[in-house]
């Protein structure tokens, strides 16, 4: 990615300007046009080579280092090594050498594979064989080999091998059938069109024969957007150029179906250049809160570390300032050490840095992100959130967001796919105010023939529904489920399946599209055939879509059909108000309604919208916008035919969920591009808002009565006189017998509010805020996908930074779900661009729940006992080294023995807390389930802020002193063996490591909740291996490495009585204040999460 | 087809992916807690009191002979200048000092755990490589070589550092001076005397040290520490021994020789005695202080009051903090319990 954006770039500023084009002109068969056609440029395009791999050989060695030195934590401990490496230093190199190069080898290695298998996959795909058409003939050469401009030959399910434009296919219509499932997901069968020219060609001799030249843009990521013009040359004559649209753009990674061969396709974009390998590109990385707090952890340790250094540092000049102590006759320094006096200071600090440097834990980042990988695999692994439908769980896009599970505070939710099925099913209809319900008797007052005949029709050919007739492995269940096994619809909308569906009970029977024609089935079982001229595709700006057609009797007919609002401000006539009532009256049962209109045209009126379509059509810049004006000259003066209704259910336990949402302290929005009605009556629905609900409105309709600053005036008193009268905070204002209050505001409005450049603006969305602050639930309705992410903005911006997740199943869901802390996707039937875009993504929403409540609960408790933890245990670790100091002289000499400080984080306390922090429960799954509040226990990172980072660093401090102080006391002045020998300071250190190991470790034990057989092996085994590795090393003089300060210390020191009295009371001590704490806690103000231990613990004691 | 791959994508259902392991779930309770806290507390206690005990049945007698004072003895020893000065230290026991006893000597504000000190020296050496004999450890700068350029052997601070004051004991008896038997054996750690430190293979051990000169502040090589018996020469002399397990603190004890034989074998009957000091260690220009300590031992080793007291002390603070947390249990249930 970075080389071709750097060519771009050499290309773009050495080349010149000049050169660089926004089009490339592409010549089909390598041919270059007749002379004087146009202007040569020529273009350097890349191969078709893939490279996915980061990567080569040669370069793996120093590239993989520079990135895994970029990390600042790798950095600080290759300076300390380095530093180590430099001067002379109490502790050796190997101490921070050995766990660096640990990380970095098994960084490495890990990284390695993994780029191993890409260039193994890219390999595969590179050369895999493919059909060119040259001279004539079909040659086969491999994918790497292809160049801009080749025609190639794509058989049935094969892969495309890069961007190709359709010239011609196998099939006569010039149509082929693409999945796109290995590009976005969407496994149904999409239609794509040969550029209408050449779709006759069905020979290569023929294809090659073309003589054109594509202009086309370049190359951007946008799978859905491609703006091209193709110009044929015919004999010397003036080329005829044709648009190229993304319905012509065959992209590499999708796959051929249900076409024999494809013939005559043009490679237009290659290798690094196709759209799917500009989507490669990861997105912006998210930061989880817990991961600032620890950084910010990490900045205080790091202060306190330097401190140390500088107090020992000015400390040990001081100390040193009488002379006699300065250098006393047993310790003569060499002529080096006495000159050099500032530089000597510096070493000094450095020394001391190096000898404290253990206090910022090295293996932290290793164990959180070992913690973070590991641990999103129980989402994965969750048959809870399996769905059966789907045959897919939980899936993790990212693993650095577990614990942001736990913090959220906002959802944002939408609501078609989301808390609805997207299951459609068609319920009535109503023409000019006359309903029709399926299977139900008409009642029969047929006034108006025409309409009725042109709403059915208007409903039949006015969609982009397909026919299926084969039947394909995908097919066999929606088929036979159907009872209609040689033919189902599909389509990108599940709206217009259920009207064609509904229409085809109501006795109007798409049959299909063929050669232009769609073919009707009408109620007297005669076929009707319309020539289809245009289709003015549906868009979320417009809200509607329209199909221009000729009937038999050369009408032309203009059908549309879109939502109310975009559709009345559109019609000159037709029984309106009849509808309109309808309509309301559907939108508020939840029903979502559509309106069909339909407009005659002239031959004249129709020649003019070609002209202006086509015009659009071919322009290649500004095409959406060209596009988005002719269809609005066209779209108007409609005749209203009538309105449908759609029921979209809501989805299994969507109520369910979001009442536990709301107790755990989790305000709800509803986003939705739906109307106010419809989406308020699925927020009843689905339980957002209560009978009790007080809603407040902010929508257009009242702010066209009154101005908007009085409406947010209003409600913010409103809200206010509420607050103070209940007289509580906003917590207590969401409990569930206050009375709550819910904020219904539509895109129009909130637009308003949030426009920029209005006066006092930053007024209104403070007022904004404060009202939602104080509501329990808000709709969002007429919501565009961009306001969508502006909300999720503008609540991650306000000033408690509340942590943010947005749900969705659409595309219009995915820049909400970038721009929230956490984006969940669901695997919905529109696709799945937000599964793709979301750091998760879950099967239903329902599957919410557990995601928040169990999961995140856990991973939140898990992390931030991890992350104080591990401070914790690194105080205990270093501050008696820093104890030492004062009885050292200021030596530097260390406490510990180097086998000692290199493992005691990686090995002697680093399984356990890795193990906790993967598999504790607090409280069983069920309780979390069944009690959501809990999940307001740790809101706002409450585990991880500051008083909690202070408890955990002064219990470290004491801890320390009492390892420390005890073991000076004990060593004070006396003998403990009985036969009368002394002991030396490697003994000293060891005592102290050992009550250590075993204090930090036995801490852990006691913070354990869950104690599956798993938790006992670690914790016990990782003590027994500390005795056995402390015996091990000290019990051999250990060959080649001239080490011998260590030998049968531990023995020794086990052979006293005293040593291990004083263990066991030095462990007892230290610990006793943390179990005191814990006790007088739990009895004097318990936590919600307190309580609730205790009531799963007590009916299980009373079944024993 | 279809049916695999569901069952492909479907998770496993054990119960480790599924989080649903069997577990023990301990909880901080009362019921646990607090008569928990009175078994430690008592158990502690009962330790405190038996270690509190002990230490208080063992004898220490000690005595400073730096020589600071005017009227101490060795007084006159102090000044550097004096070579070869002995100075006697007499003192009383009233009582048995029950046996075995053990003679110490014990240095103050001496920084045997200085990091630079504690490096210089070559193990190697010391194990008896010969190779390290003509050329030292670089650790051991400043005494790696003399002014001539020879090794010193065995070279580095510490050793160069070994305490060379010597000690006799005389019980006074009726006027006459009775020489109380000094054991030297096994006053180093077993391994430090037969594995750790060797000395070179070669006899008469005097050639091992050809070329080499002995550490400057020695008075005699070091193949000459004790020639009357070869397991306690050169390298493994247990006084080197001792000196060369560097203290951890800078007031430290070291073990100089026990009482364990003749008439002395249950201890130092009560009478006086007359320490004579070899007194050649130079403490005083960096404000050190000597001395000798008289002790015996228990099971627990040497009196250290300490443990026995900490025990003491935890234990009633294990037995308050349960009255107290039964206390507040009674006053604040949980409102669930109730």
């Amino acid at each position: 990615m970075d080389f071709s954006l750097l060519r771009n770039l050499i290309r773009r500023y050495c080349v010149g300007e000049e050169n660089w084009v926004d089009s490339r002109t592409i010549y089909i068969g390598h041919k270059e046009p007749p002379p004087g056609a146009e202007a040569y440029i020529p273009q350097r395009y890349p191969d078709n080579r893939i490279v996915s791999s980061k990567y080569t050989f040669w370069n793996f060695i120093p590239k993989n280092l520079f990135e895994q030195f970029r990390r600042i934590a790798n950095f600080y401990f290759l300076v300390i090594f380095l530093v180590q490496l430099i001067i002379d230093t109490p502790t050796s190199p190997v101490t921070s050498g050995l766990p660096l190069f640990f990380v970095i080898t098994v960084t490495a290695i890990k990284q390695g594979y993994e780029d191993w298998l890409r260039h193994k996959a890219d390999c595969s795909i590179n050369e895999c064989p493919v059909d060119v058409v040259q001279q004539g003939k079909v040659v086969r050469t491999q994918s790497h080999k292809l160049r801009v401009g080749d025609v190639v030959m794509v058989r049935e399910d094969e892969t495309f091998p890069c961007d190709l434009i359709f010239l011609s296919s196998s099939r006569h219509d010039g149509t082929c059938y693409v999945t796109t499932a290995s590009l976005d997901g969407e496994s149904s069968h999409k239609t794509y069109y040969a550029v209408p020219d050449t779709m006759a060609f069905t020979t290569e001799q023929e294809v090659d024969s073309l003589h054109a030249t594509i202009e086309c843009e370049q190359p951007q990521p946008d799978l859905y957007k491609f703006v091209g013009r193709i110009n044929i040359y015919k004999d010397r004559e003036e080329p005829v150029a044709r648009p190229l649209g993304a319905e012509n753009l065959l992209l590499r990674g999708a796959t051929l179906k249900n076409t024999q061969h494809i013939y005559g396709t043009v490679a237009i974009y290659t290798g690094m250049e196709t759209k799917m390998a500009l989507n490669y590109q990861s997105k912006s990385q998210k930061r989880s809160a817990v991961e600032k707090s620890m950084n910010a952890f990490l900045i205080v340790y790091l202060c306190i570390l330097i401190s140390k250094a500088v107090i020992n540092t000015v400390l040990k000049y001081a100390w040193q300032w009488s002379p006699d102590r300065d250098e006393p006759w047993y310790n003569h320094r060499t002529e080096i050490e006495r000159q050099r006096h500032v530089i000597r200071a510096f070493t000094d600090f450095l020394a001391f840095m190096v000898l404290f440097n253990y206090i910022i834990p090295v293996s932290m980042y290793v164990t959180v992100e070992m913690q973070k990988f590991l641990g999103s695999y129980f989402i994965a692994w969750d048959e809870e959130m399996f769905d059966e439908e789907l045959g897919e769980g939980a899936q993790v896009n990212t693993s650095d967001l577990n614990e942001e599970l736990g913090q959220v505070e906002y959802v944002f939710t939408d609501k078609t796919g989301t808390l609805t099925e997207n299951n459609m099913e068609f319920i009535e209809c109503c023409v000019d105010g006359n309903v029709y319900i399926p299977h139900a008797i008409c009642n029969g007052q047929i006034l108006s023939a025409e309409h009725e005949d042109l709403f059915f029709r208007a409903l039949c050919l006015c969609h982009t529904v397909q026919v299926k007739e084969e039947e394909t492995v995908d097919g066999i269940k929606r088929g036979i489920h159907q009872g209609r096994p040689t033919s189902f619809y599909i389509s990108s909308s599940p709206d217009e399946v259920a009207l064609v569906e509904g229409m085809k009970r109501l006795g109007y029977t798409y049959l299909r599209l063929k050669d232009s024609y769609m073919e009707i089935l009408n109620k007297d079982d005669e076929i009707e055939r319309f020539e289809l001229l245009h289709v003015l595709n549906f868009d979320s700006v417009r809200r509607r879509m329209s199909v221009i057609v000729k009937s038999s009797s050369g009408e032309y007919l203009l059908f549309c059909k879109g939502a109310d609002s975009s559709i009345f401000p559109r019609v000159v006539s037709g029984k309106v108000e009849q509808v309109k009532a309808r309509v309301e009256q559907n939108a508020v049962e939840g029903l979502r309604t559509l309106c069909v209109a339909y407009r005659r045209l002239s031959p004249s009126e129709y020649e003019e919208a070609c002209h202006l379509l086509t015009k659009a059509k071919l322009a290649l810049q500004d095409r959406e916008q060209r596009l988005a004006q002719a269809y609005d000259i066209i779209e108007r003066d409609f005749v209203l035919l009538g309105a449908t209704a759609v029921e979209d259910r809501l989805q299994e336990k969507a109520a369910d969920t979001i009442e536990s949402l709301h107790k755990a302290g989790m305000k709800v929005w509803v986003l939705t591009g739906d109307k106010m009605e419809t989406a308020a009556a699925t927020c009843y629905a689905s339980k957002l808002f209560r009978r009790s609900t007080q809603i407040l409105e902010l929508t257009k309709k009242r702010t066209e009565e009154q101005s908007l600053h009085d409406v947010l005036f209003e409600l913010s008193r409103t809200v206010l006189r509420q607050r103070s009268i209940s007289g509580y905070g906003v917590e207590h204002l969401h409990t569930l017998d206050c009375l709550d209050f819910g904020l219904i505001i539509d895109g129009a409005t909130l637009s308003a509010i949030l426009k920029p450049n209005q006066e006092g603006s930053g007024n209104y969305r403070e007022i904004f805020l404060e009202i939602c602050r104080n509501c329990s639930a808000v709709l969002c309705c007429r919501m565009a996908p961009l306001q969508k992410a502006q909300v999720v903005k503008l609540i991650k911006a306000s000033k408690e930074h509340p942590i943010t997740l947005a749900i969705g199943d659409g595309a219009n869901d995915v820049s909400m779900i970038l721009e929230a802390h956490v984006g969940i996707g669901i695997m919905g039937k529109e696709g799945r661009q937000a599964a793709r875009n979301s750091d998760y993504a879950i099967p239903k929403f329902k599957h919410l729940k557990k995601m928040l409540l169990v999961h995140g609960h856990y991973y939140y408790i898990r992390i931030a006992e991890l992350v104080q933890y591990f401070f914790y245990k690194n105080v205990c670790f270093i501050f008696p080294q820093f104890l030492y100091q004062f009885f050292c002289g200021f030596s530097q000499q260390p406490l510990y023995d180097t086998a000692y400080l290199t493992l005691y984080n990686i090995s002697f306390t680093s399984l356990p807390i890795l193990l906790y922090s993967l598999v504790e429960q607090h409280v069983t799954m069920e309780t979390l389930k069944r009690e959501p509040s809990l999940y307001r226990d740790i809101a706002k990172n409450s585990l991880l802020r500051w008083p909690v980072f202070l408890y955990w660093t002064c219990l470290g401090v004491f801890d320390a002193v009492v390892f420390f102080f005890g073991a000076y006391f004990l060593f004070d002045n006396t003998t403990f063996t009985s036969n009368g020998q002394m002991f030396g300071n490697w003994t000293f250190g060891t005592l102290v490591f050992t009550v250590l190991v075993f204090t930090v470790t036995l801490k852990l034990a006691l913070d354990t909740h869950h104690w599956t057989w798993i938790n006992h092996f670690v914790i016990w085994g990782s003590l027994l291996f500390y005795v056995i590795f402390s015996l091990l090393w000290g019990g051999i003089i250990w060959p080649f490495l001239n080490y011998q300060r260590m030998y049968y210390v531990f023995m020794q020191m086990l052979s006293s009585g005293p040593a291990w009295l004083s263990i066991i009371l030095l462990i007892t001590v230290s610990l006793l204040p943390d179990v005191i704490k814990k006790v007088l806690c739990r009895a004097i103000c318990p936590t919600a999460t307190e309580r609730a231990q205790v009531r799963t613990l007590t009916p299980a004691q009373e079944q024993t | 087809m279809k049916e695999q791959q569901e069952t492909a994508n479907r998770p496993d259902n054990t119960a480790f992916t599924q989080q649903r392991l069997p577990a023990w779930q301990p909880m901080l309770s009362a019921g646990i807690v607090i008569p928990g806290f009175v078994i430690i507390g008592l158990a502690f206690i009962g330790i405190g009191i038996a270690l509190f005990v002990t230490s208080q049945n063992i004898q220490v007698l000690e005595r400073d002979y730096t020589g600071v004072e005017n009227n101490s003895p060795c007084f006159k020893c102090s000044d550097p200048s004096t070579k070869n000065c002995v100075c006697k230290l007499d003192f009383s026991l009233d009582k048995l000092f029950e046996g075995p006893v053990f003679f110490y000597y014990g240095l103050s504000n001496y920084f045997q755990n200085y990091r630079k000190y504690g490096v210089s020296r070559d193990d190697r050496q010391l194990s008896g490589r010969l190779d390290n004999f003509q050329s030292p450890d670089e650790g051991c700068v400043p005494y790696q070589y003399d002014a001539n350029n020879k090794p010193i052997v065995p070279c580095g601070s510490v050793a160069n550092s070994l305490f060379n004051d010597t000690f006799k004991l005389y019980q006074i008896v009726n006027g006459a001076r009775k020489l109380v038997p000094f054991d030297g054996k096994g006053i180093a750690w077993w391994t430090d005397h037969n594995v750790k430190y060797r000395n070179p293979s070669i006899t008469p051990l005097k050639n091992a040290f050809n070329g080499t000169v002995k550490p400057t502040f020695w008075s005699k090589p070091a193949y000459e520490l004790d020639p009357s018996d070869p397991a306690n020469n050169g390298f493994v002399n247990q006084d080197f021994l001792v000196w060369m397990r560097r203290a951890a603190l800078p007031d430290f004890r070291k073990l100089y020789r026990r009482i364990t034989e003749g008439d002395y074998k249950n201890g130092l009957p009560a009478g006086n005695y007359s320490l004579e000091i070899a007194y050649n260690y130079p403490v005083l220009d960096f404000d050190g202080r000597k001395k000798v300590v008289f002790s015996n031992v228990s099971w627990m080793g040497g009196k250290n009051q300490f443990l026995g007291i900490a025990y003491l002390v935890i234990g009633s603070l294990c037995v308050v903090m349960s009255i107290v947390m039964l206390i507040v249990y009674a006053k604040f249930k949980f409102p669930d319990e109730e």
